[in-house]
């Protein structure tokens, strides 16, 4: 269970998040949508410890993240994150890719790290590319490489930053089909996107974000159907 | 002018002795490679650590070994330290000077291939749990050896070059002091110093030719 309380956080004078509630349960999708500079992306990236917070904390199976105390890259092992940008290592395959942090930050040997990390780039159809460069992937590959790089730490929950807007538009449905099997196979995932269609399928609730704050959360019919607060209202017209 | 009588002969009989210098020459040029780059890449986290005084020292380094004569920096292994009674041979001093001036500049190769990794780099990794020491070994540190890889070539054409400033400190053993030993007990200038030229040219070409055929090996990506 994630338990964000009361987040604030601020680039300098620009605060980003004015107060923060939310809690996301085991097996749930959330998706975020708002406007650009509403502060969803910056929440995901406080969530796993990445950015640290002013105020309020942020709670993952009991152990406070931005808490001195807290080892952050053993709790990154059960948060997997991926960015807009993919951030494929240029220097090693496909398959390396995804064994890199298995093997060096799991101790897993190699042929448990290869089997692990075969079976996830089947799972997200790059089967056939273990050994090439990401350098001979398209945008879309890359970024399903990067989504079973995160799968492959055996991750509890799953962050998703915006994973297709960086993407050609024919490149974007096989992304969001990847998604849309995870969230189907129980993954906990909290979705920052601009795909409303997306939001509207595969979430059990849905936020709306609006200059750094949770204007509105419900279910996807809800918010997308009978929208309540006025600025959900308004980017939901100027989206459609 | 043109009373000068070649003979090659009594050159080239000397050639194995050259060859011996010209091994020496590899030697120290190749440990003054490895050495330098261990020394640039901990120059390179020196200047990573955000600390300042520890900053300021690998600065400090790089402005010296970048913005003064090898010769210099050379001599200063030698004569200079023996003022405060430290005294080094002739090889360790040569050694010392062209490791100095290889771990400048390679740090500063370095620098520049740094700017050219995006800093999600590092956050990709750390999102997977790895410290910042793993980031940097696994993620950092092959893409910026890979991206410098050919100013590093250079730089060991260069330092096969500089260990002809060594005889200044008194080595004779390398290719060029050698050859200078032979002139002097010979008086076949022009001879002995062409073929010496030779075996320069020829050593950093199969560098420079030995360096592409690793690259198009190893970055095949």
């Amino acid at each position: 269970m994630i338990e964000i309380q009361n987040v604030h956080k601020s680039f300098g004078k620009l605060e980003v998040l004015k107060g923060i509630d939310l809690t996301v349960e085991k097996g749930e999708v959330v998706t975020v949508i708002g406007g650009s500079g509403s502060g969803k992306s910056t929440l995901l990236t406080c969530i796993n410890g990445l950015e640290p917070i002013d105020t309020g904390k942020i709670v993952v199976d009991g152990t406070e993240v931005h808490a001195k105390s807290t080892n952050l890259n053993k709790l990154r092992q059960k948060i997997g994150i991926v960015f807009q940008q993919w951030n494929a290592f240029p220097h090693l395959t496909v398959l390396e890719n995804v064994t890199l942090a298995p093997r060096k930050v799991l101790g897993m040997g190699k042929a448990e790290a290869e089997a692990i990390g075969e079976k996830q780039l089947k799972h997200v159809g790059l089967g056939d590319k273990l050994s090439t460069y990401p350098s001979r992937l398209s945008g879309g590959q890359q970024q399903r490489m990067a989504i079973a790089r995160a799968l492959a730490m055996s991750p509890d929950y799953m962050l998703f930053d915006e994973v297709t807007s960086a993407l050609d538009p024919q490149l974007v449905g096989e992304v969001l089909e990847t998604l849309k099997m995870l969230a189907e196979e129980g993954m906990t995932m909290i979705c920052v996107t601009h795909e409303m269609a997306f939001a509207r399928d595969v979430s059990d609730r849905v936020a709306y974000f609006h200059k750094g704050i949770m204007a509105e959360i419900g279910k996807p019919e809800q918010i997308f159907n009978d929208p309540q607060h006025p600025e959900t209202q308004k980017f939901l017209a100027s989206v459609r | 002018m043109f009373g000068y009588t070649f003979q090659w002969n009594q050159a080239l009989a000397r050639l194995p002795k050259i060859l011996d210098g010209a091994a020496v020459t590899m030697e120290v040029a190749v440990l003054s490679m490895l050495i330098g780059i261990a020394l640039a890449i901990f120059l390179t986290l020196l200047r990573l650590s955000g600390s300042r005084p520890l900053g300021a020292i690998a600065t400090t380094w790089v402005e010296v070994a970048r913005n003064t004569p090898a010769l210099f920096q050379i001599y200063m292994a030698h004569f200079g330290v023996a003022s405060f009674g430290i005294h080094f041979s002739p090889f360790v001093s040569l050694l010392i000077g062209i490791t100095f001036n290889n771990a400048g500049y390679l740090a500063e190769n370095f620098r520049g291939a740094l700017k050219a990794i995006p800093e999600t780099q590092t956050r990709a990794g750390r999102s997977l749990g790895m410290s910042q020491g793993q980031a940097f070994r696994y993620i950092i540190l092959p893409q910026m050896l890979r991206i410098s890889f050919l100013p590093m070539t250079n730089q060991m054409v260069w330092a096969v070059l500089m260990t002809s400033l060594g005889v200044t400190v008194g080595m004779n053993t390398d290719l060029y002091g050698v050859t200078q030993d032979l002139n002097a007990l010979t008086f076949r200038t022009f001879e002995l110093f062409a073929i010496a030229a030779v075996i320069f040219y020829l050593i950093t070409k199969i560098i420079t030719l030995g360096a592409r055929a690793i690259a198009w090996r190893l970055f095949r990506y």
